[in-house]
């Protein structure tokens, strides 16, 4: 064993309880980690990333065991040391930051408290030396105002000012090994950035290793040193970044590299099937959207894009009538639609019909797929009985399932196979308008692209026009006719997606367009040199 | 060394459950798991239960039979002897099963279906709707229920249906608070606002959106408040404005022997006649709250 190896995990099985016995969730996966090096693990969620990350610190959340294999970490195998001496190494040794910072802080302390915990709990150094250390790794992590901000709670900063807390936290005891568990999935693309050069900087500064856990290859490109693939607790293969960026040898690997490989040229028409004409809405006094105008041709495309508070979504409730508009008003095929639900008619319902981010939520856990799909064809249709059924199963095969999937519960289903059934139940109302929330952005990559490519298909045999609410510019890329582009519930600029993706850009949509990873690991400096020059950053709370 | 598919297909993708198995299998796993509490409680409702049914069958003598003499001891022809006008003490409590139980199970039954209802539109409707209901619940809250109960059985007068009214109204004020609460968890979900969307009416979106997601609470609260109910009736029999005589019921039972327990010095066992009827609604009582303990820590994943 060299010198400089800090982890050594070798053979590690790790077995997880459901279905009141115990299956294998890690399957003799082994690991090498040097001092300063940053480990990419990359996989699809169930591949055991994050039991794996925290396996690194012989941790199991309840219901997980580690069974089997040896943790080596700086010359002890933490697999026979005692539980005491395995908690005095976390949090002083290794630490860990998690994917959603505000469920990670407690919202009743000081963020200056919380961040020098760690610190005091295992004696490292005294706490004014501690919080005078918490202020300049603030100031490391490019917080506004470090001197001060550590006196904030937690519900006083952003979210990823947060996250970037929460990385000092991680850095207070000095660790040699920090776990990144997906740390910037929770955020916009926008904040992502900063928050990316933070880590990396701090990681670069302190020569800290790391192990940083994603799904995302672009952000994972810029992190890490080495890149190991998961799949199903195994390990599908490893190398160093540019080696596996550039020539991936595993299929399973080349399939994650080329999903964002879907194009579809732009069309457009001058049809259009539902017009938003001059919107502004609020919720309460709070007021979300100013004049909004958006036009969407019949049997394309239009996506919407924007980071989150943009106004997105509540476009999108305007439309469907649960938000009724202050001022302005929804053209359908020429006529105004009633501003509230209430007042539409069953057949103004069933013409636009909605999909939403988490499948899990907008499906009834209750009800089985043949009741979910069943119950707009009966409702809207009139159909009965056998008619129903016979509907059921055409809609299933449409969206590439089959009959054995009619009697399941949606809990008996995978993340694609649940966002399958609810495109069925909008396309069992016949719709000519289906608005798409975020579908995608919940979904692992490789079945991400299944669901794209099935909108599109079912857009092309069906000629339904599709509003695409999303803050994935790979996605917009993928799939849209048109674009529109939302700031603080303002339109930035709507067009054709070949004129929306080509220079000159408004400047909100140059930040935004700058701010998506790509593959390339030499991109994040950049970026991050190229919005500084952006004076429009400043505005987005997080610069 | 994968097994990735070269082309990806839906169909194939894994899903959560590994194992499908039918309810009964599921229910008969979870019945194995059963502590003993539980089974001891399930097993002295399904013998109460097995009483009150059979009534007529396992009852020696009539429910209002007084053609014997008053006060007989124990044993003679009469298992616990008879009570101050002559009736088998044995022979009223088996009808007692039967009456106190079914008015308490239809009294728990109305209060659901009262306080479940007005809840579930509360909780849908939200604004002035859910203000009205809510705060009209908060008045009869606010009246102490045994005291409102007795004014206004003195009102409306001591029948069976007044009675079970009465209690139910009073009841349903609990059930209202907790299906609310629960409810309010469900109203919030996406598919709720999809049935919304849909154009569905207030029926479906209570009956088939929210009330299968709210059914394990819901479920424990039924055997909670059905004790709550059970020792409410005995205690207004006890009192003398609950089931009139000659119905045979265990509350009003305490009270008519009562007097027999300063006996117990000469006969130790007739004075324990007032405490059989009072020990039957302590038991079951008991029972029952086992089975709502464990029910609960099954459905809410608490572990302690």
């Amino acid at each position: 064993m060299s010198e400089d190896l800090l982890l050594h995990m070798k053979d590690i099985v790790i077995d997880g309880f459901s279905d009141e016995q115990w299956h294998p969730i890690i399957k003799g996966v082994s690991l090498e980690l040097k001092r300063g090096e940053v480990l990419g693990l990359i996989g699809e969620s169930g591949a055991g990333k994050s039991t794996l990350g925290l396996a690194a610190m012989a941790f199991g959340r309840p219901g997980i065991r580690l069974t089997s294999g040896e943790i080596w970490f700086d010359g002890k195998d933490l697999m026979k040391i005692s539980e005491a001496e395995r908690q005095a190494l976390r949090g002083s040794r290794i630490a860990y930051v998690a994917q959603s910072a505000a469920a990670a802080f407690n919202p009743a302390h000081r963020l200056l408290d919380q961040t020098i915990e760690a610190s005091l709990a295992h004696g490292v150094r005294s706490a004014a030396e501690a919080a005078e250390d918490a202020k300049s790794l603030y100031a490391a992590m490019d917080l506004p105002d470090p001197k001060n901000i550590g006196f904030r709670y937690p519900h006083q900063v952003s979210g990823g000012q947060l996250q970037r807390a929460m990385t000092a936290m991680a850095m207070s005891a000095r660790p040699d090994l920090i776990i990144f568990d997906e740390p910037t999935t929770a955020l916009d693309v926008t904040t992502q950035v900063n928050v990316l050069a933070a880590m990396r900087e701090a990681v670069d500064r302190f020569n800290t290793a790391a192990i940083y856990i994603t799904h995302d290859l672009a952000v994972v490109a810029q992190m890490a040193d080495r890149i190991k693939v998961l799949r199903y607790g195994e390990e599908v293969e490893e190398a160093e970044t540019q080696e596996m960026l550039s020539n991936p040898k595993e299929a399973y690997t080349k399939s994650l590299w080329a999903v964002r490989s879907i194009q579809k040229p732009a069309e457009t028409s001058d049809d259009y099937v539902l017009e938003i004409k001059n919107v502004t809405a609020a919720y309460g006094t709070v007021p979300v959207l100013h004049d909004v105008s958006i036009s969407v041709p019949r049997g394309k495309t239009v996506a919407v894009v924007g980071e989150s508070g943009s106004g997105k979504s509540t476009t999108a409730r305007v439309v469907t009538g649960l938000l009724p508009p202050k001022e302005g008003a929804v053209l359908f095929n020429g006529t105004p639609l009633p501003p509230e639900l209430k007042g539409r008619s069953k057949d103004q319902l069933q013409r636009i019909q909605m999909i939403y981010q988490m499948a899990d939520t907008a499906m009834n856990p209750r009800h089985t797929v043949r009741e979910i799909i069943g119950r707009p064809v009966e409702f809207y249709l009139g159909l009965k009985g056998r008619a129903v059924d016979a509907r059921v199963s055409e809609l299933l095969h449409l969206i590439e399932l089959d009959d054995s999937f009619l009697d399941r519960y949606p809990g008996e289903l995978s993340g694609g196979q649940k966002q399958r059934i609810c495109i069925a139940r909008a396309l069992a109302a016949e719709p000519e308008v289906i608005i798409c929330d975020e579908v995608t952005s919940a979904l692992d990559q490789v079945v991400q692209e299944g669901i794209l490519k099935l909108l599109m298909k079912l857009q092309k045999e069906l000629g339904i026009t599709y509003i695409f609410i999303t803050h994935d510019i790979a996605t917009v890329q993928a799939i849209s006719d048109e674009i529109v582009v939302m700031w603080m519930g303002k339109v930035v600029e709507q067009g054709m997606k070949d004129e929306i993706m080509q220079p000159p850009y408004p400047e909100y949509t140059e930040l935004l367009l700058s701010s998506v990873p790509t593959m390339d690991p030499g991109w994040l400096k950049g970026a991050v040199a190229a919005r500084k020059e952006l004076s429009i950053a400043e505005q987005t709370g997080e610069a | 060394m994968t097994d990735a598919p070269e082309t990806y297909s839906a169909k194939d993708e894994v899903g959560q459950v590994r194992a499908r198995r039918s309810r009964r299998e599921r229910v008969w796993i979870e019945l194995r798991k059963a502590p003993l509490t539980a089974w001891f409680g399930m097993i002295v409702i399904a013998f109460y239960v097995f009483v009150a049914v059979f009534a007529d069958v396992l009852a020696p003598y009539g429910e209002a039979d007084s053609s014997f003499g008053a006060y007989m001891p124990w044993g003679d022809g009469h298992v616990f002897g008879t009570d101050q006008i002559g009736r088998d003490i044995f022979s009223r409590m088996i009808y007692g099963a039967r009456n106190t139980m079914g008015i308490a199970f239809a009294t728990t039954c109305l209060a659901f279906l009262i306080g479940g209802g007005f809840a579930l539109m509360a909780a849908i409707s939200r604004g002035w709707v859910d203000q009205v209901i809510s705060r009209f619940v908060d008045v009869l809250m606010a009246i102490p229920s045994l005291i409102f109960a007795l004014m206004l059985l003195s009102i409306f007068g001591s029948s069976i249906p007044a009675l079970i009214m009465i209690i139910a109204l009073l009841d349903s004020t609990r059930v209202f608070r907790l299906t609310r609460a629960v409810a309010m968890n469900v109203v919030v979900m996406e598919y709720v606002e999809a049935a919304k969307l849909r154009g569905e009416g207030l029926g479906w979106i209570m009956r088939r959106e929210i009330l299968p997601n709210i059914m394990p609470p819901l479920v424990a609260e039924f055997g909670l408040r059905f004790s709550f109910v059970f020792l409410t009736i005995a205690a207004l029999s006890f009192l003398g404005v609950g089931i009139q005589p000659p119905t045979a019921d265990w509350g009003s039972m305490v009270r008519d022997n009562a007097s027999l327990i300063q006996f117990a010095q000469y006969d130790f066992k007739a004075g324990l006649t007032p405490l059989l009827p009072a020990a039957a609604i302590a038991l079951l009582t008991i029972a029952v709250n086992f089975v709502v303990d464990w029910f609960l820590m099954k459905t809410s994943g608490l572990k302690e």
